[in-house]
């Protein structure tokens, strides 16, 4: 019958009415957000940044502008130059986060904002100072370690420059930054205590692994 | 000076009327205070249409809004109250446009136009006991030549914008509000048989059950009779956004677009207070003498709450599928009951051709069944018409040969 299809349109119309609300009054509640959520505000460490421009090279849109010059203070591990200018285009960023999966170092992380709207187009433009005194609220997107460590960006702790490396994390990571002359094999991975090297975590309550608190002290 | 109101006076049976009539009689001279009364009843009902349309778009959006899972306005004032008067600031302080090519007279008529059919039907319908501003004997009668003003001032809208958009909403506004006119006028017939009065009171005093017991099918065709003539959703045809932007009204900014939109949601609410006196027994229930208006106000927001749900449920018909559920199911279902009815009133009266409360039980067994059936019946009928005809017997589809 004709009418019965209406009835049952009624009927689950009738239904949501007695549901709660999707809707989130933004200002005052927030969803939760994804702690891999690639946003604005990028984190860049500049310790940890070897002025290597990786990020500048794998950019699709060539918004990032790196200006070295070589450094007189070098670390003993590592060359390095110095960054004159580190500028982000943001307003032309679309955030695929190709730079931070291009950084060698894990220097440079996306950020966890999306309230970032400016009133003049050049302050769109985020430059060196700019990304020094960011927020270091790194989103995990792309860096496992801080996701095993159930770092949550939002609401978390800014973090230091020496607990977000992944040199920490696994052997072959702190290889590819650099940091190991003598390279492990497999079976060297046991017991963990011998893998950490004591420079890099300084930070004892930082280091997501046991044995690296004790190795530190 | 006493001034009294003799009972042959039209408003005598009006008790907020005379007592204020004879109150303020004392002070000024009869004529005077004649103007007076009427002057603040008619305050009185203007103001509280005005008043509760504002109050009801605010109602209706929360309920919309609840309908579809989101919150609705809630920003200003308690859970949002004070909507309707930003809105009504906003609108105030927009530029009053009128186009280059309109018909400014007319183009200035239509609010007013729009607006006044609304308060007027308020001024027969009794919302609580000896209240009713008039009490005519032709209120049903009156109440339709009101309403059915609305429809030239649609057109007017429509003409007088010089839009061919307005025209085409127009177009239907009129095509749907004609149609539905015969249908509604119909079904009213069967509510006046049973009564045995087109005035609002008698109807009201004669429900000893409410007539919605007793003429199903009349305040189902009703219903939706007067959700068309509202041009709600799913009746739009002549504001469908999607289509022709807003219809009739697309020219129109301003105050003028505050005072239409308050005669829409007005409309709603005079329309549920005619449904109201007719089918749900209007004022009447327990402590009437008292809480009358109480009583009156609670079945109007019942009303109010089934077009709003109605609203948020369904999509809008094609017009050629709105004036077939008119002509095809509405005026069958009308006739027919207002034919049954009038063999029930014929064989059911006693002498002094009056029907007792066991009558109208009678009566309501037979319509609901008959309900039931015309229900099934051209439920299955328009159901035919809707679905893909079945194939023609003999005639095979056949397939592309593969080769």
């Amino acid at each position: 019958m004709y009418g019965l299809a209406m009835a049952k349109g009624l009927l689950v119309t009738l239904k949501n009415l007695t549901k709660k609300p999707f809707t989130v009054q933004y200002p005052e509640e927030r969803v939760k957000q994804h702690p891999r959520f690639r946003g604005e505000e990028f984190v860049w460490y500049e310790e940890r940044c070897t002025g290597c421009a990786s990020c500048a090279k794998y950019c699709p849109l060539g918004i990032i502008k790196i200006v070295t010059t070589p450094s007189e203070t070098a670390p003993a591990e590592g060359d390095k130059y110095r960054l004159e200018v580190f500028d982000i285009a943001i307003n032309r960023c679309m955030f695929c986060g190709l730079c931070v999966e291009a950084c060698p170092y894990d220097a440079l992380f996306m950020g966890s904002g999306f309230e970032q709207g400016q009133y003049s187009r050049k302050n769109m433009v985020i430059d060196i100072d700019h990304l020094r005194q960011a927020d270091k609220h790194p989103s995990t997107f792309f860096r496992p370690q801080l996701e095993d460590a159930g770092y949550d960006p939002r609401g978390g702790r800014p973090l230091h420059w020496q607990e977000v490396g992944r040199e920490s994390w696994q052997w072959h990571q702190r290889e590819k930054a650099g940091m190991m002359i003598d390279r492990p094999v497999p079976s060297d991975l046991l017991p963990e205590e011998a893998l950490v090297d004591s420079s890099f975590v300084e930070d004892s309550q930082a280091d997501p692994t046991p044995a690296a608190a004790e190795d530190a002290e | 000076m006493n001034c009294v109101l003799g009972p042959g006076n039209i408003l005598h049976d009006t008790l907020l009327f005379r007592v204020i009539y004879e109150w303020v009689g004392q002070l000024l001279p009869c004529w005077m205070s004649y103007f007076v009364a009427g002057f603040v009843i008619m305050l009185l009902l203007v103001n509280g249409v005005l008043l509760g349309a504002g109050l009801f778009s605010w109602v209706e959006r929360r309920l919309i809004g609840r309908f579809h899972n989101r919150i609705g306005p809630n920003r200003w004032g308690p859970f949002g109250t004070l909507q309707p008067l930003a809105d009504l600031v906003k609108l105030l302080f927009k530029e009053d446009l009128t186009p280059a090519g309109a018909d400014r007279i007319v183009f200035m008529i239509v609010p007013v136009a729009l607006v006044a059919p609304v308060i007027l039907m308020m001024a027969v319908v009794p919302f609580a006991k000896d209240t009713a501003l008039v009490n005519l004997n032709v209120g049903v009668l009156y109440i339709l030549a009101v309403t059915s003003i609305t429809s030239i001032a649609i057109f007017m809208a429509g003409w007088a914008s010089d839009n061919r958009y307005a025209m085409f909403g127009a177009s239907r506004g009129v095509a749907v509000l004609i149609s539905y006119e015969v249908p509604v006028v119909m079904s009213l017939l069967g509510v006046v048989l049973v009564s045995g009065s087109m005035s609002l009171d008698d109807v009201v005093s004669a429900q000893t059950i409410p007539f919605l017991l007793v003429q199903p099918m009349a305040f189902f065709v009703f219903l939706a009779g007067t959700s068309a003539e509202l041009n709600r959703t799913p009746f739009d045809l002549a504001e469908a956004e999607s289509e022709i932007i807003a219809g009739y009204h697309i020219e129109y900014s301003g105050v003028k677009f505050a005072l239409i939109q308050a005669a829409e949601f007005g409309a709603v609410l005079t329309s549920s207070a005619v449904m109201v006196t007719l089918f749900l027994s209007g004022w009447s229930g327990p402590a009437s003498n008292y809480l009358g208006w109480a009583w009156f106000l609670m079945k109007i927001g019942a009303l109010a709450f089934i077009f709003s749900w109605v609203r948020a449920s369904f999509p809008r018909l094609r017009i050629d599928q709105l004036l077939a559920f008119a002509w095809k199911f509405l005026l069958p279902l009308s006739i027919i009951n207002l034919f049954a009815t009038a063999l029930e009133v014929y064989f059911l009266r006693d002498g002094a051709g009056i029907l007792v409360t066991t009558d109208l039980w009678i009566m309501a067994g037979i319509n609901f069944g008959i309900a039931a059936g015309c229900l099934l019946v051209f439920g299955t009928l328009i159901q035919d018409k809707v679905r893909p005809a079945r194939p023609i017997s003999g005639v095979t589809l056949s397939s592309p040969e593969v080769t």
